[in-house]
């Protein structure tokens, strides 16, 4: 696998992990920008471009960009995050150039009234279907809880009433802030041939003018807070935590997945040990997230409600024993070997590759090759983990719960 | 535009052995990694009606210790060699699947037949795996769509056929050490189990260590059992929630049916990729949900084509009758275009299966069960390429989308459409 990348006149950068021995590809745009670019008025602003995107541009319908991507056979999709907005596609080799063509055509979208409207109505499902089901909004609820009003606490979605009141001009002027070409980049991986990729990219985003693009990445000031939500016609009680952890830029990253790993993996962890594989609970997991100038230690409980307080009670023991006692070798070695075969065994399809190429490039601007990401994993020690968890308590998280139960205090 | 990529040449080997075991390897240089998908005879439709989710609790009985290992040395193991696993209970059949690096596959494979072959069962765990499963079905209430789907296959499918995997209550409290002991006795043995191996592995070593680790498994002589049947459950099922979630259920051909790619190219028109009908008429055009989309689902003998729409609750009569148009719109027949796009992204799926170890691992499994051949890239891509507009609407004519099952679940039923 070999890395090349490539920076337009305007800014735009081209990145590529390219793999002859692959038998596709996976090719994306990648935008800098997320909730966390919103402001109250125009929150779920950048969800619904991400939307929009698909609905038509001056040479192409609706209808004719959804067609064009089955005809090409893609396999696509596009996220939103607090940060971050990608478009990507899984393809086979030959059909670079149209997806290319169809995916850059797109990115300059034609945001029409009608298809405006139409779209606001599919948002407003997806708000109700996230609002119905587990956790019923929490994962929005206890960012804001734990750092206030700061950008990384807005909900990506945003509200029903916020995406209702959204215009066509206010999409337009938030997309020309940012979908400038010197704040997103191309990212391929697979079986890409990179000169055609550049030569296929200069001439349909080579012209986009350039504009500065600016974001805030102030401190966050969270402090740890408990909130009880009920929730009558829910069937079981989740609790969800949020603790501080190391942010995207610091090298520790792979020390707190690690860390993560160990103590709340969904399988084998100190979690699943204590909490799941005796059936006290349905799910029990602790994840390490991380975003620019902030990580997160996320952590998930569902149970039954009778016995929710007394799992929440074995869950601050076990952060309780960890920060005392440490980690042992036999956990971080074993932690080591699960993470390592994970990402050999992504590593096999190029369209996890453009993830993980993309997802290096928009954080840090910087490529990590299998080899290199096996020797950052394998570099991890002991100590390491325990630094950060010294450095990143997690005996103090910012507590969610919602269900049955009315009142925390009394549950038993 | 026409696409030139190939599929590699693989060729899957076969070995039967004498116990009723079948092993099928496609071995490829290509990959790093091996992965397998072991298939026992065990299912739901196997379990007495008063023992519903007794498949699930073996399933999870059976990881907690085996052979020479506690259930904590078991998983760690399984860790420290990279094993990526899952473990599936479905109609018939309950799959133990794992990845790993190609080197570590031998030694995978090992542990696994400690699990299959001399679980401990531990009594005195027994308890703790009635809890997990109670906690799945617990979870299962919280998820509306899932709820809904699971009532949709109950009224679709005529008994056991339809049953969850999950069961219910009473069946799981009640099952005893006993009972779980003697329902793994008599459904995971090698009479109709079915291991598939993908990846980067040598043939004649891995018989030869398949040999060694199952050639004395013995077969056990099954003795079907017949129940009463159960009720189906109501159409529609009450909840206060934002949405309403609604189910159409028709029957369709399975897998080994020499029509079957009709059906599925059928039902790719239908829903797969975003020009697909129902993502176009319902999504694209009206906004009515989020989320649309049909699938066929197959068994051995019999295979449902199910839909699925969620909305609110305001628009789900409107979401349910231009649902429903879509399907009878199909008897009209479908496009060649329709066709055309479809046969790429089929064969883009085709071509990056080959990329995944473990989706080939439970493709061959999968087609061995169903067929009992296995069905190469080569032969796929070919009857696909075949495929016309022309076949599909040929067996559209002889099989038009009819005998429909509702279900809905929301705060008020709806009105159901006629059916023709």
């Amino acid at each position: 696998m070999k890395f090349r990348s490539h920076t337009l006149d305007n800014g735009l950068e081209i990145v590529a992990e390219c793999n002859d021995a692959a038998y596709s590809q996976g090719v994306g745009f990648f935008v800098r920008t997320g909730a966390r670019d919103e402001t109250d008025e125009i929150a779920g602003v950048s969800h619904f471009l991400e939307h929009m995107v698909f609905k038509g541009t001056p040479r192409r319908s609706a209808e004719d960009v959804n067609r064009e991507f089955d005809e090409l056979g893609a396999h696509y999709n596009a996220f939103t995050s607090e940060e971050n907005t990608v478009y990507y596609a899984a393809v086979l080799p030959e059909y670079q150039e149209p997806t290319i063509d169809l995916l850059a055509d797109v990115m300059r979208p034609s945001l029409r009234e009608d298809d405006f409207e139409m779209e606001k109505k599919v948002i407003v499902e997806e708000i109700q279907m996230y609002a119905d089901q587990p956790p019923f909004g929490m994962d929005d609820k206890i960012k804001e809880l734990h750092y206030g009003k700061h950008p990384l606490a807005r909900s990506v979605l945003g509200t029903v009433d916020s995406v209702e009141s959204l215009s066509p001009e206010q999409m337009r002027t938030y997309f020309e802030s940012r979908y400038s070409p010197g704040n997103l980049f191309v990212a391929a991986a697979g079986k890409v041939d990179f000169d055609a990729l550049v030569e296929q990219v200069a001439s349909r985003c080579g012209d986009w003018p350039a504009q500065e693009v600016s974001r805030d990445i102030p401190a966050p000031k969270s402090g740890s807070k408990f909130q009880c939500v009920h929730r009558e016609s829910a069937t079981q009680q989740y609790i969800l935590q949020l603790a501080d952890a190391p942010p995207s830029e610091d090298e520790d990253r792979y020390a707190a997945k690690l860390l993560a790993t160990i103590f709340g993996d969904d399988s084998g962890s100190r979690m699943y040990w204590e909490l799941v594989d005796p059936g006290l609970t349905e799910n029990a997991s602790m994840g390490h997230y991380e975003y620019l100038g902030a990580g997160m230690f996320f952590s998930w409980i569902s149970c039954d409600p009778a016995a929710a307080k007394a799992n929440f009670d074995r869950l601050a023991k076990l952060q309780e024993q960890v920060e005392n006692q440490g980690f042992t070798t036999e956990e971080l070695r074993q932690a080591q070997s699960k993470v390592k075969a994970r990402v050999v065994l992504g590593s096999e399809r190029p369209r996890n590759r453009l993830f993980h190429v993309g997802g290096n490039w928009m954080q840090r601007r910087e490529y990590r090759s299998v080899a290199d990401d096996l020797k950052a994993v394998d570099a991890v020690t002991l100590a390491d983990l325990h630094r950060v968890l010294k450095q990143y308590p997690l005996s103090s998280p910012t507590t969610v719960t919602i269900g049955p139960l009315a009142e925390w205090a009394q549950a038993k | 535009m026409p696409s030139t990529s190939q599929v590699e040449q693989r060729t899957a080997r076969t070995h039967r052995f004498a116990n009723g075991l079948v092993l099928i390897g496609e071995p490829t240089e290509a990959v790093q990694s091996a992965a397998f998908s072991f298939m026992v005879p065990n299912g739901y439709s196997k379990e007495p009606s008063n023992r519903l989710g007794l498949s699930s609790l073996v399933c999870d009985m059976v990881l907690r210790g085996a052979g020479s290992r506690d259930s904590r040395a078991l998983i760690n193991d399984l860790e420290i060699l990279g094993v990526e696993r899952g473990e599936s209970v479905g109609a018939s059949q309950t799959s133990f699947s794992a990845a790993t690096l190609a080197a570590n596959l031998n030694d995978a494979l090992s542990i696994y037949a400690d699990i299959l072959r001399r679980p401990h069962l531990p009594e005195g765990q027994l308890d703790a795996g009635k809890l997990v499963c109670l906690q799945e079905l617990r979870g299962a209430e919280d998820d509306p769509s899932q709820r809904l789907i699971v009532n949709l296959r109950r009224r679709a499918y005529p008994e056991p056929w339809g049953r969850p995997s999950h069961g219910d209550e009473s069946g799981i409290t009640s099952s005893t050490a006993l009972e779980v002991n003697e329902y793994w006795t008599r459904t995971y043995q090698p009479q109709g189990a079915i291991l598939g191996v993908a990846g980067n592995f040598c043939w004649e070593s891995l018989v030869e260590h398949v040999e060694s680790l199952f050639g004395d498994w013995k077969a056990v002589e099954g003795s079907p059992i017949t129940e009463p049947t159960i009720k189906q459950g109501p159409v529609h099922v009450s909840q206060e929630s934002n949405q309403c979630h609604l189910g159409i259920a028709f029957p369709s051909v399975p897998y080994r049916d020499p029509e079957y790619l009709r059906a599925w190219a059928m039902v790719g028109v239908l829903s797969g990729g975003m020009s697909s009908r129902l993502f176009t008429e319902v999504r694209e055009k009206r906004g009515l949900c989020y989320t649309v989309s049909a699938s066929l689902q197959t068994q051995r003998d019999r295979a449902r084509v199910l839909c699925y729409a969620g909305t609110t609750a305001e628009r789900a009569q409107e979401t349910l009758d231009v649902t429903f148009a879509e399907l009878l719109r199909l008897r009209e027949g479908v496009k060649a275009e329709e066709l055309e796009r479809l046969k790429a992204r089929i064969k883009s799926g085709l071509i990056m299966q080959q990329e995944s170890t473990s989706a080939r691992s439970s493709a061959i499994a999968r087609d061995w069960y169903h067929l009992e051949r296995v069905r190469s890239f080569e032969e796929l891509g070919r009857l696909i390429d075949e495929l016309t507009s022309a076949d599909i609407n040929e067996f559209l004519e002889a099989h038009p989308p009819a005998d429909f099952v509702f279900a809905t679940l929301g705060p008020a039923p709806l009105k159901l459409p006629e059916s023709e």
